[in-house]
Order: C-alpha cells, then structure tokens, then sequence
C-alpha cells in the first residue's frame, strides 16, 4: 500500500517511461515480470502502480527492438519464469532515454516552477 | 512490420501464455505466504493479473499483420458459406467459368495476331517497305498477299535507301516435298541473303543463308529448314546438315535449322523451309527468272532501321526515293496506262514489329467483336450473379442486422462478402483460363484448312493472364459489390423487426433487381440481333448462287513438269491425259481449265473494242468446250468450243451475260470481235464472240457477278507443263484422289496430283463467315438463356414475396385468371423496356459488324423483328411458370404462412 497521502498512479504513464522503468530496474541483474513489477513498484514507494495488463505488452515491445532478450530460468521458489536481461543496445538505449527523460524534466520544471527574476537559470 | 516475426506468431504466443501463467504461479506462492488458502491465492492472482486475453492479444497484435489476417479469415469464412451452399456456389462458377473461358480463348487469338512481337531481335526496330499505288493499281503477276514488291524494284531501294542498316527481302512459296504421286505440300520462304542477319536470327545447328547466296545463279543450292520440320522430318538428328532435300524435284543441301521460337515473319505461318532468292529460276523452271522480271510482285521488304532513324524518316526518305526508283524499273511490257500508273507510285514505310500478317486484316475486326459479344455474355452472366447475390442478402439480411447490432463495422460486414465474391470470380477465372487452354485450340483447329494451314503459339503469356485475372476482379466488382453494400445498409433495427411477419416488404432491392433484368434482356437482344446478322450472312454465302453445279465437282491438278515432256509435246501429252481422266471409272467428264472458279485465285485483262479502250478489266478464264455443260451453266445464244477451234483457226471467246451487257450493248454479240489490251511486243490477236452464256462468279462468292470471258483451251498458243481439270464425279460424295494419283502413276513416274473438292473448298473459303455465325450464335443462345434464367428467377422472387398479398386478393374474390395476368402484366412491362432499349443499342452497335455482313444490312429489320420475337417468347416462356404458380396459390395457406 502506499503510504498515505500519496495517491497511487495508475493507468497510463507518459509514452515510453515504462520502457525506460523496465530497462533501469533490468541494470541491476536479470528479471522476470513478477520481480520487476514489484522492483518498480517499490522503488518508487508503491506511487506507481505497474498494470500488468501493459507490462506484458511492453516487455514484448521491448524484446523486439532487442534491447532486452528473455530466457526460460527457475525463479526463488522454484517455479519456471521468463527472465529478462539488458542487452548492450539496451544499456546504451537506457543512457539515452535517462538523459531525454532528465531533460524533459527539467524543463516542465521550468514551466511549472519559474525561476524567480534575476536569477539565472540551470542550464 | 517483419514477416519473420509474423510467421512466429503462434510461437510468441504460446510463450507469452506460459509467461503469463508463471506470473500467476509465482504472485499465488507470495499470496500463500502471506497466508491465504491455496484457492483464494490462486484468485488473487488471477484477479491482479487483469484479463489476460487482453494482454496476449496485445501481444498477438504487435506481432501479426493485421489486414493479412483479417483478409484471411474473411475468405475462410466466405469459403466456409459458399461451401454450405452448393447449388449457388456451382451456379456461379460455372457461369463465370463459361464467360472467362470465352472470352479469354477469344482474347488469346487476338494476342497472338494482334499483340504479340516477331520473337526476333529488336522487333520495333523493324520496318516494312509498301507501294501506295494510288487509283492505278498494279499490273503484273502476284504470287502472295504479301507480294509488294519486284526483284528489281528491291534492288534499287536495297542499293538507295539510308535509313536502313540492312533491308531485306523474302516472299512466300508452297514447294512440293513428293517427287511422284500426290503432292506433299512444304510452307517454303524465299529469302534474300540478309534476311536472317537482318532479323538477327541464329541458327540452332549448322548456318544459315548469308549474303554469299545473294548472287544470281547461285552455284550450290543451300536450304535451311525449321525447327519443327527438322523434328517432324529428321526426328532431330543433329547429322541432317549436308543431306539433300528435294523441294519440287530440286536437290538442295541442308545448310541449318532455325530456333524452336522462330516461325517466320509471318503470324500464322510455321515456315518449313527458306531457300535463297537466287534459286527461284531453278526451281520454278522458267525461262524468265522473277528476279529479271519488273511486273512479278512476289516479294516483301523489311529492314532494321539505322540507330535513331524512326519509321517516319525512313518513309520521307523513301518517299524522295520514289520517282527515280519506280523510272529506273519500268517493266518493258506495260501498256501506257500502266507504265503511267507505274510512275506515280510511292514507296511507304511502315512498323512491322509484330510480323507480317494477313489473318491481321481478315481476323483482327471479327475477333474484336466476337470478344464484345463474349463480353456481353460475360456481363449477363454478371447480372444474374448480381441478382442472385441480392437475393441471397435479402435471405441474411437477419444475419447482417445482428452482426451490424452487436458491433460489427460496415466497412468488415461488405469486406467480408466481398471476399465470398472474391472466392467465386477467382474460381470461375481459374476454370475459365483452363477451359480457354482448350477453346483457344479448337477455334484455331477450325480455322485452319489444309490450303491454309495456321500455327500459332498459343502458350499463355502475362498478357493472357492479366487479361483473365482482371476479368476475375471486375466480374466479383460487377456482381458483388452493390449486393454487399446494399445488404449492409438496412438499419439493424429495421431488418429484425421486418423478419417478423406481417410487414410489407420495402420495393426498394426489388427495383433494382428490376433494372438487373431489364439489362440483361437488352444485351441480349443485341447478341440475338448480332447472332441472326452472322448466321444469315453464312447463310447467304453458303446458298448464293453461283452460276454453276458445285456438288461432286472437283479440281484435279496434274503437273508433269519433270515428266521430261518436251515443249512441243505438250499439247499432245495433255490431250493424252485429258482421255485417260475421261475414261477414269466413277466419272461423268473432264474438262481443262485454267482457273479453277470460286478458288481465290483470278486473270483479268483490260480491253480494246473497235479500237477504243474500255473502262474496266473484265476476268478471263481458258476452257475445254465441255465447260459448260460439265457445271450446268446454261449457253444463252451461239455456240461453245468444239473441235473446229485449234491453235491455227481464228481465236474464239464465250463471253456472259454481263459481258455483253458492259461491252456489247446494243448490237447482235455473236461474230463481234475484240482485242485485249497487251503491251508491245506481245500477240494482239482478234477474238471473236461465238457464243453467250449464264452469268457465273469467278474467283470469290463475295464478289458481285460481272463481265467474264471465257478462252478455248485448244487454242492456247503454250499449254505448259501442268493440266488442270475439272471433273465431275458420277456420286457427290465419291472420292477420286486415289484413282486420280494411280491415273498419273501409270502415265509417268515423275508426275504430282493436287486434287481438291470444289464443294468443301469453297465452305472452307467460308471459315471466317462459318466461325462468326457459328460463336455469335452460340452467344446469343447463351445470352437469351441467361437473360430467361434471370427474368424467371426475378418473377419467380416476385411471386415468392407477394404470396400472401395474392392470397389476400384472392380471398377477396380475385380469380385465378386475374393473378394470372397481374404477374404476367409485371414480365411484359420488363420484356418490353428491355426489348426496346435493346433494339436501340442494337441499332446502333449493328453498324460495327457492318463489314462483315453479305447479302443484308447492319440495320436488317427483318433481323430485328425477329430477335424481338423471338426474346419476346422466350421472355413470356420464362414468366409463364411463375405467372402459373401465382395463380395456383391457395388463399387458405398463403395466410396461414
């Protein structure tokens, strides 16, 4: 549950974060979909909510551009999972989108929170 | 899309429900571990994972292409339909498979005579020298249709010309393969030396004529033979070259074979054998060469035009060419009209790409309208298809309104009916290629005659096959598509409630179908009224009169040229002959002739009459006095040949009726006297008119009877090496060919026999008349059949959806008689738009066939009455069933229905 206050996001994120979420959380080793759902859902302290509904799908999306390849393995208690782990095109795609991501950021940042007058901005 | 990643699909698929299946496996083990019963862990899971069809459809979406799959389930579902309904599925394919075939046999002809390039090198770089001879006309001997121009005549251009590369010359020969007995006739070419470099042919084995062999008497006589011949007469044994060849009792060695692909330059013509230009001396053993002669037109030119020299420069060039070329040839011969003529002559050029052709000019219109007529078949056919196709909408309009209900898009619900049109055109096409395969032989099968034999490649080409694939798809858009949309447009809520009873029915599909049939009557009225135009034409042909007996006439050649007959014996020799023919058993008699009559071939003269020269050239034949008898051709005054008439006594002519009409009006014609018309030099003897007879035609039946004399054969000053006669048989139907070869067997061991049947000559001359009767007929009976099968099944619907309507009236006191009229009131209306409209387009398209037509108009109107009777009964015979049926419904059950 998350914690109070915070409102879960579900439904839709912005186009191509999920992809971006999967690829970062796949960094730190192989994974099948169950682990990297909760991954996910815990490194962001369950704000994000991961439908399974899209991360089958985006999983899929993203083996086929091969930035991730998958194998059959035994997961912790002994049950057959599809693993995932990061290719090299996928780890360069990750740096890729990081930085897109970090400057999208950046800039609804600016939008929303305008420096105050005279003051220069970041960049 | 990756087509690798689509053919995976079902792998990816299986692999993602496995995946998805550990998911739950592993979130039920975490569940269990948080406590939970077993089943409700499982739940938990299965709930947490969402709907999983979703997902794995997601993932089959990424992975397929989307219009493949869809298309393809269409068809299987269309296939799935048309196999439930047998009947209709057969019905249309076979109607569709009758009208492609029909129309794709007719469309091959036209390919391979119209279409289709000479398999040569570069065919578009070829062109072909013709004399625009103006009003004049030429003078001279022609020895093929081709004939255009004279060896002297070639020279000069050959020698003159610039535009051409290399112009080339070849003319067509019949050269006799029999050294003895009856003849074997060979399909011979005389080619210039350049002829196959020019057309850039090569030989398969051994070489081919060269230029080496363009001089005159030309020391060792090469031949080079085709392909076929080689197979046929060799059996394709490579050791042929070298071998001696006798051609018309001539040895020549056969130097090479052309190509399997090679047939000739002409289209319809499989050449045999091509022998040099220089040879034509030799084997026609003359005492002039044709190749000194200035009035023999026996050959064709052609050439391959310079690097970027178009037809059109090539013919300016020719053009300025003209005048000094046709001054330098005038043949010494000509009287001075001629050699006036002569003069204004000018040299054309023309495109030859796709080979010389006759059949070109005789065939090419036909086939184009036998292709309209098979494209009217095609379209009724469509129409009932059409109709047909409606009213099976009608039957599932339940199904479209519950499918349109629950969600399905219009565009899928016509999508996937036409793709149940789809399945039928491509099976009707399919079938209908195959059974083109086998029409297309057997019409030209039909149209070859022994005399004029035709081969064609027939093999399908892209051509072919784009013509009958795009048959298939307008034929499935024709029938298919205004039923699926229409089926489509009833709005769902108003199909369910109207497959209650009690609703009237909207007309609305009705008149539509209405209109279909309407259609259908028209065309078919214009197939009928083509159908009669061609069958009286035949008709008309094959019953004019020609002025003489036909029946168990036939021409007997007999050629003796290398029976070593000296020239002064001929005369004799053929008197001799003459008696032992007369003596033949299962005859009546014998008689000379020069001409054979109604056989193609033809002599005429210009005239002079007390000094004065006439307009016209009247025909001429040479005949033994018993002519005339011999054929039934009545003497209307004087005498005919008689024994008094030799070489040494005063000349004598016979002339016809029409004669005398043209050139002896007015005065007693018996003992006037006329000359003809000869060039300088040449015997101008007084004929004197001895005897008047019957009109008759001369070389063609077509033709118009008109002045003709006739010459004593006793009187011809060179009788010549060959004796042709015409004998009459004591039966009709006896056949003399073998008593005839005996008869010259016995007289000289070196004589050939030509022996043709007038009667079976002449309706092979009909072959073009016989073939558009017989195919226009055939459509129109087929177009007046599917036009009855469309107005009955549309009556038949009619009377079907009106049931309790005509129950009601009937309930209500109408009588029997009164239903009865009611509906055959309904037909007469459609009948008599459809007649009319059709009689109108009959009209006007009629004057297409116009050409082709003897002995009636394109606007015959005995024609046109009786087409419209005859789809006027046709039409009444095709309601009177359903009008019946109507009448006999009975009110009590039509309202229990």
């Amino acid at each position: 549950m998350p914690p109070r206050g915070r409102t879960p996001i579900h439904g839709d994120l912005l186009q191509g974060t999920l992809d971006l979420l999967i690829l970062q959380t796949l960094v730190l080793g192989a994974a099948h979909g169950h682990t990297i759902a909760h991954a996910i859902e815990r490194q962001s302290d369950d704000v994000l909510q991961i439908e399974h509904g899209s991360l089958y799908p985006a999983l899929h999306r993203i083996e086929n551009k091969k930035w991730i390849a998958s194998f059959w393995g035994t997961s912790e208690n002994n049950r057959r999972a599809r693993y995932y782990r990061l290719t090299a095109a996928g780890r360069s795609q990750l740096a890729h989108q990081t930085s897109r991501w970090e400057a999208l950021v950046g800039a609804v940042n600016r939008v929303l929170r305008p420096a105050p007058a005279g003051s220069r901005s970041d960049k | 899309m990756s087509w690798w990643r689509y053919i995976l699909r079902a792998r990816w698929d299986r692999e993602r429900r496995r995946e998805l299946e550990s998911y739950v496996e592993i979130e039920t083990d975490d569940n269990i571990a948080r406590g939970m019963s077993p089943a409700d862990a499982r739940a938990a899971a299965i709930r947490k994972l969402g709907n999983r069809t979703l997902v794995l459809e997601e993932v089959y979406t990424m992975n397929t292409l989307g219009w493949l799959d869809t298309t393809w389930r269409d068809l299987r579902y269309g296939a799935r339909v048309l196999w439930r309904q047998p009947a209709f599925t057969i019905v249309a394919v076979l109607s569709l498979t009758l009208g492609v075939g029909a129309n794709t046999a007719i469309f091959q002809l036209i390919d391979t005579v119209r279409l289709r390039t000479l398999p040569v090198e570069a065919p578009h770089e070829l062109a072909r020298i013709t004399i625009d001879s103006g009003d004049g006309g030429r003078t001279g001997r022609f020895t093929s249709r081709y004939s255009q121009l004279t060896y002297p005549l070639y020279e000069q251009v050959r020698d003159q010309q610039k535009s051409f590369s290399s112009l080339a010359a070849w003319g067509p020969v019949v050269l006799d393969l029999a050294t003895a007995g009856e003849s074997r006739p060979a399909q011979g070419l005389w080619v210039s030396g350049n002829f196959f470099a020019t057309l850039g042919v090569t030989p398969v084995l051994g070489r081919l004529i060269g230029p080496d062999e363009d001089r005159r008497n030309c020391p060792t006589p090469a031949a080079v033979i085709s392909y076929p011949f080689w197979q046929r007469e060799y059996a394709g044994r490579p050791d042929v070259i070298g071998q001696t060849l006798r051609l018309d009792g001539h040895a020549f060695e056969i130097a090479g074979v052309t190509p399997a692909s090679f047939f000739g330059v002409e289209v319809g013509r499989q050449f045999e054998v091509a022998l040099p230009l220089c040879t034509e001396r030799q084997v026609r053993g003359l005492a002039r060469s044709a190749l000194d002669s200035g009035d023999w037109w026996w050959l064709a030119g052609f050439g391959r035009l310079k690097p970027g020299v178009t037809v059109q420069h090539a013919e300016a060039e020719l053009k300025a060419l003209s005048a000094p070329i046709f001054a330098a040839t005038l043949p010494t011969g000509y009287v001075t009209r001629d050699a006036d003529n002569y003069k204004k002559f000018v040299l054309k050029a023309g495109p030859v790409d796709k080979g010389f052709s006759a059949l070109r000019g005789d065939y090419g219109t036909p086939l184009l309208l036998l292709l309209g007529l098979a494209g009217l078949v095609l379209l009724i056919a469509c129409g009932n298809l059409a109709s047909l196709m409606l009213a099976r909408a009608s039957a599932r309009e339940h199904e479209m309104a519950v499918r349109l209900a629950i969600g399905a898009s219009r565009w899928a619900l016509v999508r996937q009916l036409m793709s149940e049109s789809l399945i039928v055109a491509a099976a009707g096409a399919i079938c209908g290629a195959w059974l083109a395969h086998g029409l297309s032989a057997a019409l030209l099968s039909f149209l070859s005659t022994p005399q004029n034999p035709l081969m064609l490649d027939l093999t399908q080409n892209w051509r072919v096959l784009g013509f009958t694939s795009g048959l298939a798809i307008l034929t499935c858009l024709l029938f298919g598509l205004v039923p699926a949309v229409r089926a489509t447009r009833t709005a769902p809520v108003n199909a369910m409630r109207a497959s209650g009873r009690g609703l009237t029915d909207g007309r609305g599909r009705f008149t539509l179908r209405r209109a279909l049939v309407i259609g259908q009557l028209a065309v078919s009225l214009v197939l009928l009224v083509g159908a009669l135009l061609f069958v009286r034409t035949f008709q008309n042909l094959a019953t004019v009169d020609v002025g003489f007996t036909t029946a168990g006439i036939v021409a007997a050649d007999f050629d003796f040229r290398r029976a070593n007959v000296a020239p002064e014996g001929q005369r004799e020799f053929q008197r001799s002959l003459l008696e032992r023919i007369k003596a033949m058993p299962g005859i009546t008699g014998a008689t000379p002739v020069s001409i054979v009559p109604v056989s193609g071939g033809g002599w005429n003269q210009g005239l002079v009459i007390d000094g004065k020269p006439q307009e016209g050239y009247p025909n001429v034949n040479q005949v033994g006095g018993e002519y005339f008898e011999l054929l039934d051709i009545p003497l209307l005054n004087g005498r005919t040949f008689n024994d008094q008439d030799t070489p040494t006594s005063p000349k004598v002519a016979v002339v016809t009726a029409a004669f005398v009409e043209r050139y002896l009006k007015g005065r007693d014609p018996i003992g006037r006297v006329f000359h003809f018309d000869v060039g300088p030099g040449e015997p101008n003897l007084a004929m004197h008119v001895v005897g008047v007879v019957a009109d008759t035609k001369y070389s063609d039946v077509r033709t118009e009877n008109s002045p003709l004399v006739f010459l004593a054969y006793s009187q011809d000053p060179a009788p010549g090496a060959s004796l042709t006669t015409l004998v009459r048989m004591a039966s009709p139907d006896a056949n003399i060919t073998r008593e005839a070869v005996a008869l010259a067997g016995r007289v000289s061991s070196n004589m050939l026999v030509t022996v043709a049947y007038l009667e079976r000559q002449m309706a092979e001359a009909l072959g073009r008349e016989r073939l558009m009767a017989m195919l226009s007929g055939f459509f129109g009976g087929l177009a007046l059949l599917l036009a009855a099968v469309g107005l009955y099944g549309v009556m038949s619907y009619m009377v079907q959806q009106r049931r309790q309507e005509i129950g009601i009236r009937m309930a209500l006191g109408a009588g029997r008689g009164r239903v009865l009229r009611m509906v055959l009131r309904e037909s007469a209306v459609l009948v008599t738009v459809g007649v009319i409209a059709g009689a109108g387009l009959a009209l006007f398209s009629s004057r297409y066939a116009e050409s082709l037509l003897f002995g009636l108009t394109a606007t015959d109107p005995l024609t046109i009455v009786l087409s419209v009777i005859g789809l006027t009964a046709i039409g009444a015979g095709a309601s009177a069933i359903p009008a019946w049926r109507a009448a006999r419904v009975e009110p009590t059950t039509a309202l229990r229905e």
